[in-house]
Order: structure tokens, then C-alpha cells, then sequence
């Protein structure tokens, strides 16, 4: 009890580092998309995988700061290259699943 | 900036990841899947425009080039890609997701202040220096095992496994390695210190180390490979998430994570395979692969296009059973064509899928639904495995292993114990193949030289199109 205390009380003065709290949002959501990727259907297991590939060009916001900083030389340049290949993935991806999904249809 | 912007940014990433969630949600059925698809776009759109608007960009001309470019590129990949490439298309996606994730890795490295993660000195942060290695480490592994598997899926590398002699030893020296360098970079304080080379070191090895890994990787294992790397690109974008303090990219890393991960383990079981064995690799190639020799030839009923065309049309239903040969044939609107013709003349069909037909999760659940079939006529194993004792024919088009029974009854076979499609239990089966030649695992399929089964011999479109034609 003194020990549940004590930490309670630790808790409540230190905030925690925010690597901590990004934790936290991280293995959340790995129980997100545990839950989430059982219930989609195994016919939509290909445009599952095309739609994941174009969301995790998400990264494309590293790209940007990169690319778009004020100064930064061989950074700036990279972070264009970046843009340039997760854009591919974003237009592509959303594209081909989308037209992937628009031939799914039932029987008439 | 201020705290309202920096508060204002954050909850945008929140909604972007949220809509992310709801892109996926929506694929629990064809119908929502569109809506959800849209929501990802939006999700996608606010959390561009969130970083774009935020006061460290500054420039913008060379990123709405970059932008345009790749964009322009994708999206006309994206309209003229045939369906039976889709492995090999999203294989060539993946590689880009890893290299994106090496290159952010590397800007950061070399301009960490354009992302905030400095100190007062210039150093980056110890947290943030294991985080970027481990997302430069994993997205390197992506790419160049992305490279490989797409190389192999379009055909450019044989997708016979290449065996190095000393493969496994140098896999461990290599992770070893790998360990040690983003260990030795977290201990360093970055490039302003000189540890910067010891990043570029990381990412060289776990280039290696991504490309020996799936060379030894068979044809037929590539589902459970681009399950995997599909996993990993996820790891990579989270562990940049965690280097910008992302929450959107964090989020959507930890769900294309775990989905890789799902979708890996539902194909191992899919060929009752263990994780282990697949990356291991070594097994089989494709079509002939195994040690096959030459075997003596055992008898077999073999069968003609107008066979074929007499026994579907007096059948009261047939399950079709497509494998990797339809696509390869690229025979499913001729397939979809014949069970036209059969339901006008009475003959109910219904499709069978195996979990590991094909060569990525759900192709041909794809390639049917490109030539019109209505998904409610398809059906997966568990589904419809028990409907083949009350069908009259089994119609088997370029598949043979998910089909073989040795897989329930002999305990010897390197198949046993996958499940398989009940196909024995029709009452006729027909096999249309290119020859009697066993499947990847390298072995005979009993079922070829039973007395219900005739065998249709020949290119998988063509054979279709020619029972289309005798049942005019």
C-alpha cells in the first residue's frame, strides 16, 4: 500500500517523458489493428494490402519537414526524393484500390 | 510556433489516423470498403495539408514538383496495372514505403533541427536516435526485400530459391551487426558527434540483409513474403512516427504492422507452415520445383474439350476451384464465361478459394471479381469445403497442391496436415493442367489417377474457351 502510494504520488509530480506516451498511442493501436484486420473479409485480403501500403506513405509528413525546411542542403534533397516515392505509393495505392473495390459486385 | 498551431497540428494527425482506422474498418464488406477507402483519402489529404501548413515549411515550389511527379507516376501505374500483376505490384509499392523511411532516416540525420528532435548543442536525442536507426534499419530491409520479391513475382528472377552454402551463419553475423550498429549509434550523439557514418553502415548491412533474406524465398511462398515486408514497411513508418513525434504515423504504422502480421500468419497456416520454416526458405520453386526425377508413368484418364463440355452441362452443380495457373493463363473471364453458360443451361456454380491460392493474399478472389464473378458465388474453404460431397463436378483450373489429399493422410508428405479443398469428394473432378507434373511442395497429387477424374491437359484459357465453344 505504501508502495502503490508512493508511486501515485511520483505520478502526479513528473510528467512522463513523451516517448512514453507515444508508447502508449503505439501499442493501442497495434490492438486497434489487431482487432480491425480479423474482421475484414479474407475476398478483400488483396485491396487490404494495397490500402496499408498507401496509408503508411503517411510518411510523406517526415518528407515534407525535410523538404521543406529553410535550410538543410542534402537533407532538403532527400526529403524531395521521399516525397516523390511516397507520392507514387499514395496516388498509386488509393488508385488501385479503388478500382480494385469497384469490381466487387454482388449477384444481379 | 505557437501552442494553438502545435495543438491545432496534433489533432489533425488524431483525425487522420482515425479516418485510417475507418479505411480499414470499411473493409469488412465490398460495400462499405469504397466509403472506407474514400475516408482513408480524406485521412490522407488532412494530414498532409496539416504538415504543409505549419510554419517549418517554408518552400514549396520543389515539393509540389516532387509531389506531381510521383503522384502523376502512381497514378497511372495505378490505371493500366493488369490484376494478375498485383503482387508484383504491391511488392514494387512496399520497396518505395522502405526507401521513403531510409531517406527521411538519413535527413534527419543530417538536418535533425528542420525536425525538432535537438538539443540545445545540436545533438540529437538519445530516443530519437534509436528510433531513426531502427526505422532506417527496417525500411532498408523492406526495400531491398521488396526489390527481391518483386523481381521474382514479375518473373525478371527465377522463383527458384537460391541457397547461398553459408547462408544461415552469414544472416547472423549480419543481424548481429545490424544489433550492433544501432546500438553503437544510440551511444553515439549523432552526427554532430561523428556517429553519423555508423547510420550509413546500418542501412548498407540491413540493405544486405533484406536482399539475402528473400532470395532463398520460393515462388510459391511469395503470399506469406509480401504479408511480411507488407508488416515491416509498417514497423518502418512507426519507428519514423516515433523519431517526428507523430501520432498520425505512428498509429498508422503500428495498423499496417499488425495487418502484415495477420495476413502472414493466415498464410503460414494456409500451408500449415511455420513463420520460421517460410523465411528459412529453400521451398520449392515454380510449377516443377522438387526432386522429381523421372518417375514412371502411371495411368490416367485423359480427357477432351468436348468431355469436358458433356459432363459440365449434364451436372446439376459444379465448384469451380481456381489456383495460380488461371492467373497465370490469365483465363478468369473465360472461366466466369463458361459458368455463364452453365447457369443459363441450369447448372449451378459456385467458386472455391483456398487461403494460399495465387501468390498474394486474396488474388483470386481479385482476378474473379475483374472478370465480373459476383462474390456472393465465391466462397473460402471453411465455407464451402463441406459442399463438395453434394457437387456433381469439381472444375480444378490451375491448381493441384491446395486439392491433394496426401496432405489428411500421409504424415510423411511435406504437405501434411495444410488444409486442403475437399475436391475428392465430387463426384467427377476435372483438372485442367498443363501436364501431370506435381505442384511447388514436389509432390504427386493421388487424385490424377483416379477413376472419377478426368484430366484436361493443356493452357488453362485455352482449355476453357474450347469446352465455351463445344457447348455452343
Amino acid at each position: 500500500m505504501d508502495t502503490l502510494l508512493a508511486i501515485t504520488e511520483f505520478g502526479a509530480k513528473a510528467t512522463a517523458d513523451p516517448f512514453v506516451q507515444q508508447l502508449s498511442i503505439f501499442v493501442l493501436a497495434i490492438f486497434i489493428g489487431y482487432f480491425v484486420v480479423w474482421s475484414v473479409t479474407p475476398a478483400l485480403h488483396t485491396p487490404l494490402m494495397s490500402v496499408t501500403n498507401a496509408i503508411s506513405s503517411v510518411i510523406i509528413v517526415g518528407a515534407l519537414l525535410a523538404a521543406g525546411a529553410a535550410a538543410g542542403g542534402l537533407a532538403k534533397t532527400l526529403g524531395l526524393v521521399a516525397i516523390a516515392l511516397a507520392s507514387v505509393n499514395i496516388f498509386g495505392g488509393f488508385a488501385v484500390t479503388q478500382r480494385m473495390l469497384s469490381m466487387y459486385k454482388k449477384k444481379k | 510556433m505557437s501552442a494553438f498551431q502545435a495543438n491545432a497540428t496534433a489533432i489533425a494527425y488524431l483525425i487522420s489516423a482515425v479516418l485510417f482506422i475507418f479505411a480499414l474498418r470499411g473493409l469488412s464488406s465490398p460495400e462499405s470498403s469504397r466509403k472506407g477507402n474514400l475516408l482513408g483519402i480524406l485521412g490522407m489529404v488532412i494530414a498532409i495539408a496539416a504538415t504543409v501548413l505549419s510554419p517549418q515549411i517554408v518552400t514549396y515550389g520543389w515539393i509540389i514538383g516532387a509531389v506531381a511527379l510521383g503522384g502523376g507516376i502512381g497514378y497511372v501505374i495505378a490505371r493500366r496495372i493488369a490484376m494478375t500483376a498485383m503482387p508484383q505490384l504491391v511488392a514494387g509499392f512496399h520497396s518505395l514505403v522502405g526507401m521513403a523511411a531510409v531517406l527521411v532516416a538519413a535527413a534527419a540525420l543530417l538536418n535533425p533541427s528542420a525536425f525538432g528532435i535537438t538539443d540545445g548543442l545540436g545533438r540529437i536525442f538519445l530516443a530519437s536516435r534509436i528510433e531513426m536507426s531502427l526505422g532506417a534499419a527496417i525500411g532498408a530491409i523492406t526495400f531491398s526485400g521488396s526489390v527481391i520479391a518483386f523481381l521474382k513475382l514479375q518473373g525478371l528472377m527465377s522463383g527458384t530459391p537460391i541457397l547461398l552454402p553459408a547462408r544461415h551463419p552469414i544472416n547472423l553475423a549480419l543481424a548481429i551487426a545490424i544489433i550492433g550498429l544501432i546500438v553503437a549509434f544510440g551511444l553515439s550523439e549523432g552526427a554532430a558527434a561523428g556517429g553519423g557514418n555508423l547510420l550509413w553502415w546500418l542501412i548498407a548491412a540491413s540493405f544486405v540483409i533484406g536482399f539475402l533474406l528473400i532470395i532463398p524465398i520460393g515462388g510459391a511462398d511469395m503470399p506469406v513474403v509480401i504479408s511480411m515486408l507488407n508488416s515491416y514497411s509498417g514497423w518502418a513508418a512507426a519507428g519514423i512516427g516515433f523519431t517526428l513525434q507523430n501520432s498520425a504515423l505512428i498509429v498508422t504504422g503500428a495498423l499496417v504492422g499488425s495487418s502484415g502480421a495477420i495476413l502472414s500468419y493466415i498464410m503460414c497456416k494456409g500451408m500449415n507452415r511455420s513463420f520460421i520454416s517460410v523465411i528459412a526458405g529453400g521451398f520449392g520453386g515454380d510449377g516443377g520445383g522438387g526432386p522429381t526425377g523421372q518417375r514412371p508413368e502411371r495411368p490416367h484418364k485423359k480427357g477432351s474439350a468436348d468431355d469436358a463440355a458433356f459432363i459440365l452441362k449434364n451436372a446439376g452443380s459444379v465448384i469451380v476451384v481456381p489456383g495460380y495457373g488461371m492467373a497465370v493463363a490469365q483465363a478468369q473471364h473465360a472461366v466466369r464465361e463458361l459458368a455463364d453458360r452453365l447457369k443459363s443451361a441450369g447448372v449451378s456454380v459456385k467458386y472455391a478459394i483456398h487461403p494460399v491460392a495465387g501468390r498474394m493474399p486474396g488474388h483470386m478472389n481479385v482476378l474473379l471479381a475483374e472478370a465480373n464473378v459476383p462474390y456472393d458465388e465465391v466462397f473460402e474453404l471453411d465455407d464451402i469445403n463441406n459442399a463438395f460431397s453434394t457437387a456433381d463436378v469439381a472444375f480444378v483450373i490451375g491448381a493441384n497442391d491446395v486439392t491433394n489429399p496426401v496432405a489428411k493422410t500421409d504424415p510423411d508428405s511435406p504437405i501434411y496436415g495444410m488444409p486442403i479443398l475437399d475436391v475428392e469428394r465430387a463426384k467427377t473432378i476435372l483438372f485442367v493442367k498443363r501436364s501431370l507434373s506435381p505442384g511447388y511442395a514436389g509432390v504427386d497429387n493421388e487424385l490424377f489417377y483416379r477413376d472419377n477424374v478426368m484430366m484436361l491437359f493443356g493452357d488453362a484459357k485455352k482449355m476453357t474457351e474450347a469446352i465455351i465453344k463445344t457447348l455452343d
